[in-house]
């Protein structure tokens, strides 16, 4: 299995390569990249340095192009799709069909990832974006068991991914505008869930409010630690319970599903987090790659190699267990 | 300007189910009814012996019907069911994820609000493909239904003009787990919200609705006042998602407004008076916050 790493910076795309990524994925500074956020992703230049970098180290690198282009500003995105081939980059991740069709059409000898955002969760939606646009791998939405990834690598000739660690999304990706209601920007359209720009911290008397586009998201006793106001894993109130109602602040650890991952012949683990420092991205990388080679070598996966990275916060299976749901 | 009446998202109990839609096919002045499940493919079998009668009546009434498919297709059984409602309706299906349309290639077929067209490439390609209508997505702004009709004038154009937003939808069942049970073992207690259930902030601010593994605004769209702007851009049909108030009320109000016997303003007091204490919402077309609501005219 490859092990697929992020890359929001120039530097974390050299310490994934180095600390033993098979690929890492990245994007560009602007809209057309679902991590839209200040100070991080990729200049043309930039991108092509960083694929001389990761060639020369024997790693791939994936572009991301993977918000839903504005209608009427088909450009940008387009011009996105030429820079990722002039970059030399070994595939693009994209999720919008007509970005699909122009890609297939241009450059039919680029490699197509079809995107998370595209939100592909059985054989015949995939079959969709292999038939029409020859993609070659599919990034399954979190919306999955290990037992139903089994059946459609089975039921397709496309590689499949899946995400092992990092965030969680507990909607199906690329179709939820919860963040959109709230704020007025979308994950779709500009590439930002819960976005900073609209979060605010009130403390009183040691108690701390968070709130996102003028909603409260959570509320923290004194000496409880204030997670960031993502939308779907703040605390509401509802007649029959109060709190955490879609999920707990928690992110995905699937690193003892990787025997299982394996047989059901998953091409590719997925780590989230571009916006992670160089560090972390350091940490996670080395400990996956060395449960992997402990995989693919019959020994024992080392436990609890990632324990530091979760420190304070805990961590799920998500829907990879099926009584998540 | 047609209005289309969307797919009932709820789980209501079939005898309601029915009468509701007898009750449309008597009364309520829209051209068009969507019927099927697009939610929770659990909740098909409680109705799916009266979908005939049902769209029968509907059809000598006057109305065109669609029969939409599931939002979210993950399980085998749904695949199935996707796929033979593909091959054997003899109606237009109304897509609502991309697996549909392996099976529709080449042959007519609408679009939902749960397939991502954001752009002229995209609705384009959909056209070629055999979409003859496109419900958009909810959150897309005016100036995106600008270029998409104006790039597309061949594919009617649908936009999301009253009911709860869908927002998202999950493999995770939010009812089953505030009630503390597991979507496999649900006791399809979503049938208690045939609203949806409210979720409010900690400080009792309104703000989103659960149904089943979908979540929706606490808000109802609204744009009634937006109707002689939108004819004007040349969007062909309004879509009025089934809530529990008086909907044959709400299509006549939407039917007033097009055909310019209501003034946009009377529209949306008549609403106002129709749906009580719930919000309205059409942030999402002035590209805010969906939350928001924007009256045409200061008052």
């Amino acid at each position: 299995m490859e092990l697929i790493c992020p890359a929001g910076t120039p530097s974390s795309l050299r310490a994934a390569v180095d600390a033993g990524a098979d690929g890492v994925y990245c994007g560009f500074r602007n809209e057309t990249n679902a991590r839209n956020f200040p100070g991080l992703n990729f200049s043309p230049e930039e991108l092509a340095e960083g694929v001389a970098y990761a060639h020369r180290r024997g790693a791939k690198v994936l572009v991301a192009i993977n918000t839903f282009p504005r209608a009427g500003a088909l450009d940008l995105w387009f011009e996105a799709v030429d820079d990722a081939v002039r970059a030399k980059a070994d595939a693009i991740i994209l999720c919008d069909i007509g970005l699909m069709a122009y890609a297939a059409e241009t450059y039919p000898e680029m490699r197509l990832h079809v995107s998370v955002q595209a939100a592909a969760a059985n054989p015949d939606a995939i079959r969709l974006y292999v038939d029409e646009f020859n993609a070659k791998r599919v990034v399954l939405p979190r919306v999955l068991s290990v037992p139903e990834i089994a059946r459609i690598t089975r039921a397709t000739t496309c590689e499949v991914e899946v995400f092992v660690f990092g965030g969680l999304c507990v909607m199906a990706e690329g179709r939820c505008s919860l963040s959109s209601f709230a704020t007025g920007l979308s994950p779709n359209m500009n590439g930002v869930c819960s976005p900073a720009s609209h979060v605010t911290y009130e403390e009183t008397g040691g108690s701390v409010v968070s709130r996102l586009g003028g909603f409260t998201i959570n509320k923290f006793a004194p000496g409880e630690p204030a997670a960031y106001p993502t939308l779907c894993k703040g605390r509401f109130k509802t007649g029959l319970a109060t709190g955490y109602i879609f999920e707990d602040p928690v992110s995905l650890d699937a690193a003892t599903l990787l025997p299982g991952l394996k047989e059901a012949g998953v091409t590719a683990l997925k780590i989230e987090g571009r916006q992670r420092s160089r560090a972390y991205i350091e940490n996670v990388v080395r400990s996956f790659r060395e449960a992997i080679s402990a995989l693919n070598e019959g020994r024992a996966i080392p436990a609890g190699a990632l324990q530091p990275m979760s420190e304070g916060q805990s961590n799920t299976l998500g829907a990879y267990r099926k009584t998540w749901r | 300007m047609k209005l289309t009446l969307g797919p009932v998202l709820y789980n209501w109990e079939p005898s309601i189910w029915r009468d509701f839609y007898y009750r449309v096919a008597d009364e309520m002045p829209v051209d068009t009814v969507c019927v099927g499940e697009v939610v929770c493919s659990k909740r098909l079998p409680f109705f799916q012996d009266v979908v005939p009668e049902v769209v029968e009546r509907l059809m000598r009434a006057g109305k065109e019907v669609l029969l939409s498919s599931l939002a979210l297709v993950t399980l085998e059984r749904e695949r199935k069911q996707i796929a033979s409602l593909a091959k054997e309706a003899d109606l237009l299906v109304e897509v609502n994820d991309v697996t549909a349309l392996v099976h529709l290639a080449g042959r007519p077929h609408a679009i939902g609000p749960y397939v991502n067209v954001y752009n002229e490439g995209t609705l384009a390609w959909l056209g070629r493909n055999g979409a003859r209508q496109v419900c958009l997505p909810p959150e897309l702004p005016v100036s995106s239904i600008s270029a998409l009709a104006t790039a597309c004038p061949d594919v009617a154009l649908e936009v999301w003009a009253f009911g709860r937003l869908p927002l998202a939808i999950s493999a995770r069942c939010y009812h089953a787990r505030l009630h503390k049970l597991t979507k496999d073992n649900c006791q399809f207690v979503c049938g208690k919200d045939p609203d949806g259930l409210p979720v409010d902030t900690l400080d009792g601010q309104r703000f989103l609705a659960v149904n089943g593994v979908q979540t929706l605004s606490t808000t109802y769209a609204n744009l009634i006042e937006n109707i002689p702007d939108l004819a004007a851009l040349g969007i062909a049909s309004c879509r009025l998602s089934p809530q529990t108030c008086d909907m044959v009320a709400v299509a006549a109000a939407f039917r007033d407004v097009a055909d310019g016997r209501l003034s946009p303003e009377e529209g949306r007091r008549a609403l106002s008076e129709i749906c009580g204490e719930i919000p309205f919402s059409n942030g999402f077309l002035f590209g805010k916050a969906g939350v928001d609501y924007r009256a045409r005219s200061p008052e």
